[in-house]
């Protein structure tokens, strides 16, 4: 290795080009944020006086405050809450459903196990929206409109995350299952012991994706809950709009807005790396 | 200790049988090798002993209950596959250690079962890494290991030895063969190699398309091997066959004769049983391997010590061997 710069160019006007283009593009995605951001530290009349302030005002506490304990219809932190708790039910709920069917449909011989992962696989192509009327009667006739179960379970089932889980079974030697069943482990025992841990980095990656997933729901929410109390952030942002004559409070729909962003950032950051190792990494 | 009992095993995929009727008893501490081409039926037949394959028909006995319907564990066996298997997420210790916590042996005797294991098989400082910090041979070690501590009646090799290197094969061989002497459990183990097979076996089953073509002491299978096909597997290189007519047997039922390469003589051009051509010759230090072709077209291999002086390649010999050295089968391919 003579040439340490021989491979890839490295220096001098490639390098700077790259760096430009990556920052306006940056620059591009982060405006609408930054302008969401200013909008949420000024005072409604800053924001209705053109031209609208492109730096940060002094009324931060104040709106946030305002957001949180008050909001519009309801307190945003009162409708984080139930956003949380819908995108932590939603992802632990199809992980750990997805995982129990996956595992059925690899290790257990069963009549109709082809017909049965056909029939998950068959979901794939019905997303709640499609679905959305005959579930909606199903959840309303349960009695589970403005409640936890029903924002959380129409949505549970997860055919993309059982295909993930099967495939990732399948590259599992069969050996090791038969290895447990010489050592005596029962095939629940060979799940917890020998599967689960082998599968905590697709679960991690998983566990991201459907946080988002769960976190960004907004038709269904809309639909089935009609009590303030029950909204989540997402579908609150869009009920603080103001309907006919009145007039919108932007400074507390941006702090939301804000606020609405921050778990999900936390999850993909914090779990950046197992995250990145889920989706890449072969060797477990 | 336990002894082992197959009493006309049967094994069909669907309508496919595989295994044709296998009886064999095993003796307590005797070492057993199956062994034969791939898709031979070897390995089925120790997954059935193992519990992993269902039994068609026939029985399966250790120490004289049949297990049948038993599940591996309810066996008392241990078994070793070919990639190890390992739990690659546990360390050393709790590989060998797993079988022991799901039985619910208390934890003193669990650690000073595997401590032991790992001294017997040099692993002691290696408990705390995990499979894939390990070399071929180690996790080989680990995977013996696991089966040691459960202290098993029956120890079953499914090919354990064929994912290392030669070297390392041969030393794996003797460390097997060591071991399974001193604890004296009763072993059954599945090759293809059957170098491995002569070496490590008290008795070897040659399996021959799911049938059991013959069962015995290795140097009887060699010396006197009861098919045509075992005359052919055993042995290295293989036993020359050569048309019954072409040799001038006499007997009607022979169709061909089987010659060790040890027994025959290259002699000089018009000398001895047959003429033949030598096509070309493999000096290997010890000993010289010779390739001759008959009349018809037959390829033979003579093995000469390599103090002999070979003949050069082109040159027309004569073959000769002993009357007792003749090995005749009819058509079917058993000896006649």
């Amino acid at each position: 290795m003579a040439d340490h710069s021989g491979m890839v160019e490295k220096r001098g006007f490639g390098l700077w080009m790259t760096h430009l283009g990556l920052i306006i593009g940056l620059l591009f995605v982060f405006f609408p944020i930054w302008l969401a951001l200013v909008a949420s530290t000024v005072t409604q009349a800053d924001i209705m006086d053109p031209p609208m302030p492109l730096l940060p005002g002094d009324h931060f506490f104040e709106n946030y405050r305002k957001a949180l304990v008050s909001g519009i219809n309801a307190p945003v932190a009162w409708m984080m809450v139930n956003s949380m708790i819908m995108a932590l039910g939603i992802a632990f709920g199809k992980i750990v459903i997805s995982l129990l069917s996956a595992f059925a449909i690899v290790y257990f011989r069963f009549p109709g196990r082809r017909t049965f992962f056909w029939l998950i696989f068959l979901t794939l192509m019905l997303p709640v929206e499609v679905r959305i009327v005959p579930t909606y009667e199903v959840v309303a006739g349960f009695g589970m409109l403005n409640s936890y179960s029903g924002l959380i379970f129409p949505l549970i089932a997860s055919a993309t995350a059982t295909f993930l889980f099967r495939q990732f079974f399948m590259t599992v030697p069969d050996e090791l299952a038969e290895a447990a069943r010489v050592d005596g482990a029962s095939p629940m025992q060979f799940f917890r012991d020998i599967l689960l841990p082998m599968s905590r980095t697709n679960i991690a990656a998983l566990f991201v994706i459907l946080f988002i997933y769960g976190w960004n729901q907004y038709l269904w929410p809309l639909l089935i809950t009609t009590d303030p109390s029950m909204n989540t952030i997402v579908m609150g942002i869009k009920q603080m709009f103001p309907s006919g004559d009145d007039f919108a409070d932007w400074p507390v729909i941006m702090a939301t807005s804000i606020l609405a962003m921050i778990p999900p950032v936390i999850v993909v950051v914090g779990m950046q790396r197992l995250f990145i190792r889920g989706l890449v990494d072969s060797e477990k | 200790m336990a002894t082992v009992k197959l009493d006309s095993l049967k094994k069909s995929f669907g309508k496919t049988e595989v295994i044709h009727g296998v009886d064999i008893d095993i003796k307590d501490g005797e070492f057993i090798v199956i062994v034969g081409p791939s898709g031979c039926g070897k390995s089925t037949l120790l997954r059935m002993v193992a519990g992993l394959e269902t039994v068609t028909s026939g029985t399966v006995q250790i120490d004289g209950a049949v297990v049948n319907d038993r599940e591996p564990m309810d066996r008392d066996i241990a078994m070793v596959f070919q990639n190890y298997a390992l739990y690659p997420h546990m360390s050393v210790f709790d590989n060998m250690a797993y079988g022991l916590k799901i039985a619910g042996t208390p934890k003193a005797e669990i650690a000073e079962r595997v401590d032991t294991a790992a001294k017997l098989l040099q692993l002691e400082s290696y408990l705390k890494r995990r499979p894939r910090e390990l070399s071929g041979g180690q996790r080989q070690r680990v995977a013996m290991g696991r089966a040691i501590v459960r202290k098993p009646s029956v120890f079953l090799f499914d090919e354990p030895l064929s994912n290392l290197d030669a070297k390392l094969r041969v030393q794996m061989r003797l460390e097997i063969k060591q071991l399974q002497r001193r604890l004296g459990v009763t072993s059954l183990y599945v090759t293809h190699d059957q170098v491995e097979a002569m070496t490590l076996a008290d008795r070897m089953i040659v399996m021959n398309a799911g049938v059991a073509d013959q069962i015995g002491a290795p140097l009887e299978v060699y010396a006197n091997p009861a098919t045509e096909f075992v005359a052919g597997f055993i042995g290295s290189p293989p036993t020359n066959f050569v048309n019954a007519d072409l040799a001038g047997i006499g007997n009607p039922d022979a169709v061909k004769l089987g010659v060790r390469p040890e027994h025959l003589n290259v002699m000089p051009s018009g000398s001895g049983r047959l003429a033949a051509k030598v096509m070309y010759t493999e000096a290997l230090g010890a000993e010289t391997l010779t390739h001759l072709e008959l009349a018809d077209g037959t390829m033979v291999t003579a093995r000469q010590s390599a103090t002999e002086a070979g003949a050069a390649e082109g040159t027309e010999v004569g073959l000769d061997w002993q009357d007792g050295d003749e090995m005749l089968f009819d058509r079917n391919g058993k000896r006649c």
